[in-house]
């Protein structure tokens, strides 16, 4: 019987994903950004997080999804990889769950248009929620960009 | 007790010894007969010895301790400083610094010392290598002898002790052969002893005594202030004691007594071998207490007013910063609202808040300020290995060490200064016999000198040497490629010694283990640079060279200028701003392509930062006139259009996290009054 995790649930668009809790910092509302110029576009820039600057990241955005408009609900998931301090722009954050570590499958092929890589797993819950599990050092590595944005030039 | 919680503490500490031995050593070295510096040497090793066996560090305390034995031979006048002793002593230092390094770096401080061991004990022995030597015979059994059973830290402690005017006693004890409770009076008379001082050494260990493994006797070395036969008759208050000796010890009774103790018991305790193998933690622990309250006694006695001040972690102060900035920008807010609200009671809460933040903020950047001291104090040393290596001499001229400075620029600014210190005295100052020949001293001068101009801090050093060839350079650089003879033929002697700085330049035609380490000028330059510095040379041939380093205050606050791109904010370092201006746009020309505009007589590119930047909603193409900031890296000029000037600023910089590549033209962000994030400008990225 494996452990049981906290995880923080959010949404994109109609799927919902799951970050462990212990990656995450805060979750903040959204506040002013300042661009960055000469940077990758999914980088929205940079915020005043209570005295730190920290980049901020549009998650559709780094999926290669459709970009959406800031509502009430949208949120910034401040985390904590690797020392890297990055905040998240989701759509809605709004539930942790326990989620024994049992019930997250190995990742299909292809979810909702995201490259396997990026994510830890899939996990069911009841009969009809679908959870997809971030790999957060997957998301938050550039090494794969640098190299798409080089074939591209 | 857990001894890392003083690490930190004990590292500091001993790198202070280490640095005030390494200074007095130099002194002393000036004036060798001063003895009141080797009363200081002496006292700073006893410290750093005391403190190194209280931390468990033996190789560092053992080291310092005989240093120590030769430094008591000299402040007794049986031994007179020679050259041999001050290398020995000068390569003990480094050994010693190299320990603690180690420590540093979290390791053991353990380190193969055994030849400076010997050559010390040698010194000690009166067997130093060279004439002159009033080398003492009296003096030098004093190591022999040392008891075999003390090790050498003990039996210094108690040789401190007797010096101090404490009683050290040599106590043994014999309990009653009806003894039932062998191990019971024993304790109570280690509790009757540890009321009444401090028991350094027993015979057998006291933790063989607790485990009743000795037959009915055990002696043992003591430090208190009551007289042998007040501690005798103390003792045989215990019940069950058949006898007690207590004899006093001084110095000499207590070398002779060392050995005595050897046989007493050798017969009371067989297994003694095995305890010297693996001594008990206790018999460990108890010497190492003695030590640390005389470490506490030894600056106190040294005379001088003590030390008002606390070490703080640079981390705090970081945090300290943060919060501040924190509230300089609610105290904008609360401005904003006093002004809207229009409340006199609270307009005027606010103007003091204002005023008290303010000077928080002045307080909080002078806390960061050090002297550069803390980075020049080790040069003398260095510049003395250097120039006996290079068999040159020289003198070494240090002014304004008491300029103060940011810690980051200090912790960055010492390398550079290593290397431009090598360089002068490898490169400038003139072998002996070229000098005389020369008609100069034969001693060279390297002046070391920091001063505050503005904004800036200066840190120059200047050689008296042979100054720099302007033919030699350019052959030089024109065979590494760096420059095209014809290019070399219209430079400026000026900028012929600005080559030096060139990448992949080095003038030295033999390549010496000083200056031959691979690295360059061009790093240095670059090290300066990225402080946000700048280096240049001014030399003149055959009266010397003078390398110029300009820093700024800090690293973390810093002036700037804040400029409007459309609806975005920036800051510009003051430091790189030339001035500020406003072009009619028909004075911007095309030269092959490029933007250029006229300023002083020459023309200067222009570089658009709305179009670099990508900025939207805003187009400078249509307006008549535009706001320029010229700005210079090195001697090179550029003009940024930009389209409002919002005003000067002192900025916090704050780096963009680890997330973020280094992006062009951007060196960090600042929080502004309103608490949004603007990005700082380097204006270095804009000229080529």
């Amino acid at each position: 019987m494996a452990e049981d995790i906290k995880v923080i649930v959010f949404k994109l668009g109609t799927e919902e994903y799951g970050i462990e809790v212990d990656k995450v910092q805060t979750i903040e509302r959204l506040m002013p950004i300042t661009r960055v110029p000469k940077t990758y576009a999914f980088i929205k820039g940079v915020i005043n997080l209570r005295g730190v600057v920290i980049p901020v990241i549009d998650l559709r955005g780094r999926f290669g999804l459709e970009e959406a408009e800031h509502t009430d609900q949208t949120r910034v998931i401040i985390v904590v990889v690797n020392e890297m301090e990055v905040g998240f722009i989701v759509d809605s954050a709004n539930d942790v769950i326990d989620l024994n570590r049992d019930i997250i499958d190995t990742p299909p092929e292809v979810v909702g248009g995201i490259k396997a890589k990026y994510l830890d797993g899939v996990a069911k819950i009841g009969e009809d929620r679908l959870l997809i599990m971030l790999n957060l050092s997957e998301v938050l590595n550039k090494s794969e960009i640098v190299q798409l944005e080089s074939l591209e030039g | 007790m857990d001894m890392n919680q003083y690490l930190s503490m004990f590292i500091d500490e001993s790198n202070d010894h280490l640095q005030s031995l390494n200074e007095n050593m130099m002194a002393l070295e000036a004036s060798p007969d001063d003895l009141s510096i080797v009363q200081v040497i002496f006292r700073s090793a006893h410290t750093l010895k005391g403190m190194a066996a209280t931390m468990g560090f033996e190789d560092l305390a053992s080291l310092t301790h005989q240093m120590e034995n030769v430094l008591d031979l000299v402040r007794n006048e049986k031994l007179v400083m020679q050259e041999f002793i001050f290398d020995t002593l000068f390569k003990s230092l480094d050994a010693l610094e190299a320990m603690v390094q180690d420590i540093t770096a979290g390791g053991e401080g353990k380190a193969d010392v055994s030849s400076i061991v010997a050559s010390l004990q040698a010194i000690v022995r009166g067997e130093v290598p060279s004439a002159g030597g009033a080398a003492p015979s009296a003096a030098a059994p004093q190591q022999a002898e040392t008891p075999a059973l003390l090790d050498e830290f003990q039996f210094s402690v108690l040789e401190q002790s007797i010096q101090e005017g404490n009683q050290v006693l040599f106590i043994e004890v014999t309990l009653r052969k009806d003894s039932q409770l062998r191990a019971v009076r024993a304790y109570m008379v280690f509790e009757l002893l540890e009321r009444n001082g401090e028991v350094v050494k027993t015979f057998p260990s006291v933790q063989d005594i607790e485990q009743e493994k000795f037959e009915y006797s055990f002696s043992l070395y003591y430090i208190t202030q009551k007289t042998a036969e007040e501690m005798q008759s103390l003792i045989m208050g215990v019940s069950e004691i058949e006898s007690v000796t207590s004899l006093a010890l001084d110095m000499e009774s207590l070398s002779q007594l060392g050995q005595a103790a050897v046989a007493a018991t050798a017969e009371a305790a067989p297994p003694e071998i095995k305890q010297e193998d693996a001594p008990a933690p206790e018999t460990q622990a108890k010497p190492a207490a003695a030590p640390k309250e005389e470490a506490k006694k030894a600056p106190a006695k040294s005379g001088g007013a003590p030390s008002r001040t606390i070490r703080v972690d640079i981390d705090r102060l970081d945090v300290l910063m943060n919060l501040l900035s924190e509230l300089l920008i609610d105290r904008v807010r609360l401005e904003q609202l006093a002004s809207d609200i229009q409340s006199t009671e609270l307009t005027e809460t606010v103007e003091h808040m204002s005023r008290v933040s303010g000077d928080l903020q002045n307080i909080v950047m002078k806390l960061r300020m050090v002297p550069v001291d803390t980075v020049f104090n080790r040069f003398p040393r260095m510049i003395r290995d250097l120039a006996k290596s290079l068999d040159k001499k020289v003198d070494l001229i240090i002014t304004g060490a008491e300029t103060e400075l940011d810690r980051t620029v200090v912790d960055e600014i010492g390398d550079p200064l290593v290397h431009l210190l090598r360089n002068a005295l490898d490169h400038g100052i003139e072998p002996v016999s070229d000098r005389i020949a020369a008609g100069k001293s034969e001693t060279g001068t390297i002046h070391l000198r920091a001063f505050h101009s503005g904004n800036h801090v200066f840190i120059e050093i200047q050689d008296d040497g042979a100054g720099i060839s302007r033919e030699k350079v350019l052959k030089s650089a024109i065979k590494k490629g760096i420059v095209t003879p014809e290019q070399a033929e219209a430079m400026s002697d000026n900028e012929a010694h600005q080559l030096l700085f060139a990448a992949g330049f080095s003038t030295a035609e033999v390549i010496s283990d000083i200056s031959g380490r691979g690295v360059g000028l061009d790093v240095v330059k670059a090290k300066i640079t990225s402080l946000g510095g700048n280096v240049t040379i001014y030399s003149t041939p055959g009266k010397g060279t003078n390398f110029s380093v300009q820093l700024p205050l800090t690293l973390s606050i810093i002036a700037a200028m804040l400029i409007r791109l459309g609806s975005e904010k920036y800051a510009i370092p003051l430091s790189s701003i030339v001035e500020t201006g406003i072009v009619k746009r028909s004075q911007i020309r095309s030269v092959h392509g490029a933007k250029m505009v006229e300023f002083r007589g020459s023309h200067i590119p222009v570089v658009s930062l709305g179009a670099i930047f990508d900025v939207q909603g805003y187009d400078e193409s249509e307006e008549e006139e535009t706001e320029i900031v010229v700005i210079r890296k090195g001697d090179k000029l550029a003009a940024l259009t930009v389209q409002d000037f919002i005003g000067q600023n002192e900025i916090v910089i704050k780096n963009l996290g680890k997330y973020l590549p280094e992006i062009q033209g951007i060196s960090g962000g600042t929080i502004l009054g309103d608490g949004q994030v603007a990005l700082i400008i380097d204006p270095n990225a804009f000229i080529k």
